[in-house]
């Protein structure tokens, strides 16, 4: 299959998924809500006086990024379960890796609609600067996504059609996550210190490298997926 | 059935010479200088911690084979040591701790390698969770090879990042670039501890497949109807 295809065909799967989305809005609204939340039991969940809110920003930032992607990923393959759309997707001529790319598109899309939200809210919740580092910011939370995502995407196309789908997707999913979720703090926190960029390419290199291996792995791994 | 059989007497020679080993590390070694006695938990531990990986590796590649080939008994050894290395990283998860009070003064802390090893543990547990949550065989044996890809491929990742925290626990003393650095005898005691938590993961693993595959052979006659009279 020619790559412009792949590219074509994921779009196509990606943009039924959004419209799906856009028409019912009903699991972006309950993930805006969840993220809001979040935010409010970890300001009630920590001691300001022992802790402070900036200190504890960037862990409150990804610790709610990584539950509100897992509530997202859920979704994902659910979507498909009902009147056996799967098999409808799976009949459709294109290959196994568009399938793959338009759901990991789509997820992202759904992600950092979420991050678009939750980023903001963490600054005006916890006070802290984010204005003057929203580039480098931005990197660091696009380069962790991706890698998030990739390997939950490819999981949830698997725990959708297993028993405990809801609990099993988090239980093989967070020890990936984990790695890429230590980087993307250690970024956060040297960023937030206004310390130079310098110091956190190391940790952007690590997540990009991830996200590269972990990409491309789940692409040749998603046929093995959904092939019967 | 032959392979249990031959299982079960692989893991009973090597409890026996994990004795063996417990002899030889407490009346034949000599005690280390600055740890004394508590030293002597490293002829267990590192040992079951190269196990504790190794299996890892080798379900992945079991993992990688069988999406190829398709072969349900590249499924059920990469099942067998997955449990296998479930029980190693539980030994290093506990022996960590007991070496660590006496040593480093804590039970726990947030040192790389011992966090790597959890993490190694929850992938395994999730593995055999996975596992226990399809019921159709081929569909399990699919899903439970890409989860096992994937958790190789994170291996080096983890170990990668490991090296990048700040840690309490000794750099490697034996398996280095130079030479061990390590006296004779010591050396000795663990090349030979080694070799005995060699033999136990094989007994583990063989055990541990003919199970499986008896279990399927069970399932099989209970699905064409013959049932268990």
């Amino acid at each position: 299959m020619r790559s412009p295809d792949l590219l074509r065909h994921a779009w196509a799967v990606a943009s039924k998924d959004l419209r799906v989305e856009f028409r019912s809005r009903t699991a972006i609204l309950a993930a805006a809500v969840f993220v809001v939340l979040v935010l409010v039991v970890f300001k009630f969940g920590h001691d300001e006086t022992a802790v402070s809110n900036s200190d504890l920003a960037p862990s409150i930032l990804w610790v709610t990024f990584t539950f509100a992607a897992i509530l997202a990923l859920n979704r994902a393959f659910q979507l498909e379960l009902e009147n056996q759309a799967l098999d409808g997707l799976l009949l459709a001529p294109i290959a196994r890796g568009s399938i793959y790319l338009g759901k990991l598109v789509a997820n992202l899309i759904f992600v950092a609609t979420i991050e678009l939200l939750g980023v903001p809210l963490v600054a005006l919740f916890f006070n802290v600067p984010v204005l003057p580092f929203l580039g480098p910011l931005a990197a660091i939370i696009a380069l962790a996504t991706v890698g998030f995502v990739a390997v939950g995407t490819l999981f949830s196309a698997m725990t959708t059609r297993t028993r405990y789908a809801e609990l099993l997707l988090p239980v093989l999913v967070l020890p990936f996550m984990i790695p890429p979720l230590s980087w993307a703090v250690l970024a956060t926190v040297r960023l937030l210190a206004a310390r130079p960029l310098s110091e956190i390419v190391g940790w952007l290199n690590m997540l990009a490298v991830y996200d590269v291996v972990f990409v491309a792995l789940a692409l040749m791994l998603f046929p093995a997926t959904v092939n019967e | 059935m032959r392979m249990l059989r031959v299982g079960q007497w692989v893991t009973a020679i090597a409890l026996l010479l994990l004795a063996g080993v417990y002899v030889r590390a407490l009346a034949y070694t000599p005690v280390e200088a600055t740890q004394g006695l508590a030293q002597k938990i490293f002829y267990i531990h590192v040992p079951a911690a190269i196990w504790a990986e190794a299996a890892m590796i080798l379900v992945g590649l079991a993992s990688i084979f069988f999406l190829f080939l398709k072969d349900p008994r590249l499924d059920r050894f990469a099942a067998a040591s997955a449990e296998a290395g479930t029980v190693f990283a539980a030994i290093v998860l506990t022996t960590g701790p007991i070496w660590g009070k006496p040593i480093w003064g804590t039970w726990w802390t947030w040192d790389a390698r011992l966090t790597f090893t959890l993490f190694l543990f929850l992938l395994y547990v999730g593995y055999l969770l996975l596992r226990s949550a399809v019921a159709d065989p081929a569909m399990r044996a699919r899903f439970s090879a890409v989860l096992g890809i994937c958790g190789m491929v994170e291996v080096p990742f983890i170990h990668f990042s490991v090296y990048m925290f700040p840690t309490l626990h000794p750099m490697p003393i034996v398996l280095k670039p130079s030479a061990p650095s390590l006296p004779g005898s010591m050396l000795a005691t663990w090349l030979f501890s080694v070799g005995v938590f060699t033999l136990l993961y094989v007994g583990f693993v063989v055990q541990r497949y003919a199970l499986s595959y008896l279990g399927e052979q069970l399932e099989a006659a209970g699905e064409s109807g013959e049932g268990h009279a």
